[in-house]
């Protein structure tokens, strides 16, 4: 949910303000809360923590920079939105974000379960990415054949795994 | 099955004789999923969003029985009916205020809700009643299972599961313990619950979710990391705190009636009376008064009420079930004598 008062960055303040009797329920980003004077004692929650961590990480302008050639995010706006744009953004990102996940989760190895399905490697999953913008382009030029053959392509290799 | 049943049948979070019922309400595990090879939501155009909707909602219905789930497009519900299903836990705040083509997916008896391009693409959630960590996992890993044998998942050795926030990535998964603690509360104990559970990278979090007050003295307890250690760690974790809260809680309960009789006997039945009788209620005053009544029913010292009635009142009267169930939009006064009307005639039902 986008902060009704900026409407740029995601709402992580949610009140519930009591005027003239009328309740209202109010969703701000942190700095329009801060600037509305509202005091943010027991609003703590995960994504302030987190972006509390990427202000303090002190990224050099060339971090900020970062962008990813698969969905245009760079790591600055990434920084302020605090959301990743595609999966090959944590590799695109992925010496600013090391500390970052350090701090939020104690660790940085993944320990857990693991698909059955050996799963596309990474690889193969940006060129589904690149084929499926592809195909957009395709649609949008009209070039209806090369479209279908691109969806054909695109189905064999999701299905297929 | 259709929306109006979901919103006037009972909620499993809330059925009574879960184990440890009296504290834990509920127990849920939630996993997040992306597809590989696709953006996260931020990135997707409305007409990519669409189109991916369908193809999930294709694939999760491959993975499922056809009666397992009943499927509801955000954007054709009104604005009350998203507030149920968010009153109800089965769509996240931000899944409800969202726009775009997005849905969710809910098993009949609303155990299980499948949100589709919320902030990830996939969020599976398994509810159960009480304390039952290990069911809640076990029941959300195999529908997991099935769902990625018709979505290829976006998956790394390194990170584990890939999410839109760093925060949930590795296991993707949350899982959470919703507690009433009002002896805790009451007792001012509750503070030092929350400096012990912080040191074990446990959240505290009121009853909807992320920035909302604890209202109701009621608490979820969830895992803060995803990453770095594996699911069974994380259950591990919960369960070698969750009972020293229940006992924690219990030991409040004990010194209560110990203590003072009298006096808690006079706060349980002014709260009941309130309810009883009050003509206007807000909906925070009613889960205030609803909490010490829930106290003083398991404490044996309120009676002439069922548990699964106070339990269902804590839903029932959320704003959007109170507007859903006078079937109008209703303003804030308007629904705060509703509200009051309503709490009367179902405590009166029950004898």
């Amino acid at each position: 949910m986008l902060c009704e008062r900026c409407k740029k960055q995601q709402a992580t303040v949610h009140l519930t303000e009591i005027i003239h009797n009328e309740k209202r329920e109010r969703h701000l980003c942190e700095d329009c809360a801060r600037e509305e004077g509202v005091a943010l004692k027991a609003q703590i929650n995960l994504h302030d923590v987190l972006s509390g961590m990427l202000e303090a990480h002190e990224a050099a302008g060339e971090e900020a920079g970062l962008t990813c050639p698969d969905c245009g995010m760079t790591y600055g706006e990434f920084r302020s939105q605090g959301r990743l744009g595609c999966p090959h953004d944590y590799e695109m990102f992925a010496e600013p974000l090391h500390e970052v996940l350090e701090k939020v989760h104690g660790g940085t190895e993944h320990l857990g379960k693991m698909p059955k399905r050996a799963g596309a490697d990474q690889r193969e999953q940006r060129e589904l990415m690149q084929l499926r913008r592809d195909l957009q382009d395709a649609v949008q030029r009209e070039a209806y054949e090369e479209a279908a053959r691109l969806r054909d392509l695109i189905q064999e290799k999701e299905s297929g795994g | 099955m259709n929306l109006e049943q979901i919103i006037t049948s009972p909620s499993p979070w809330l059925k009574p004789g879960g184990p440890h019922g009296d504290i834990v309400l509920s127990t849920r595990v939630r996993l997040a999923r992306n597809a590989a090879g696709r953006p996260f939501l931020a990135r997707m155009d409305p007409d990519q969003q669409q189109e991916f909707e369908q193809f999930l909602k294709e694939a999760v219905g491959k993975a499922t029985h056809p009666d397992a789930l009943m499927w509801f497009d955000l954007q054709d519900l009104s604005e009350i009916d998203r507030q149920c299903l968010l009153e109800r836990h089965l769509v996240s705040r931000e899944h409800a205020a969202a726009e775009g083509p997005r849905g969710v997916a809910v098993s009949p008896d609303q155990h299980v809700a499948i949100m589709t391009n919320e902030e990830d693409h996939l969020r599976l959630q398994v509810y159960a009643a009480g304390l039952q960590l290990e069911n809640t996992w076990t029941e959300a890993d195999g529908l997991d299972d099935r769902i990625e044998a018709h979505v290829t998942y976006a998956f790394s050795p390194k990170l584990g599961y890939l999410t839109a926030c760093p925060t949930n990535v590795g296991t993707g998964m949350r899982a959470s313990v919703m507690l009433h603690l009002p002896a805790l509360v009451l007792t001012r104990q509750i503070e030092k619950v929350f400096n012990a559970v912080a040191r074990m990278r446990l959240a505290v979090r009121g009853i909807y979710g992320e920035g909302t007050q604890a209202v109701g003295d009621i608490y979820q307890i969830s895992n803060q990391a995803s990453l770095g250690r594996s699911e069974q760690d994380i259950l591990d974790n919960l369960a070698a705190v969750i009972p020293q809260i229940i006992d924690y809680e219990q030991q409040a309960r004990h010194v209560l009636v110990g203590e003072s009789p009298a006096a808690l006997d006079d706060r349980l039945y002014r709260s009941w009376a309130l309810l009883n009788h009050a003509r206007i209620i807000s909906s925070e005053e009613t889960l205030t008064l609803l909490s010490a009544v829930r106290l003083g029913v398991h404490l044996g010292r309120i009676d002439g009420v069922e548990i699964g009635a106070v339990n269902e009142l804590f839903l029932m009267t959320r704003r959007g079930h109170i507007q859903r169930i006078r079937g109008a939009e209703l303003g804030e006064s308007e629904r705060d004598q509703a509200r009051a009307d309503y709490i009367r005639q179902r405590l009166a039902s029950n004898g």
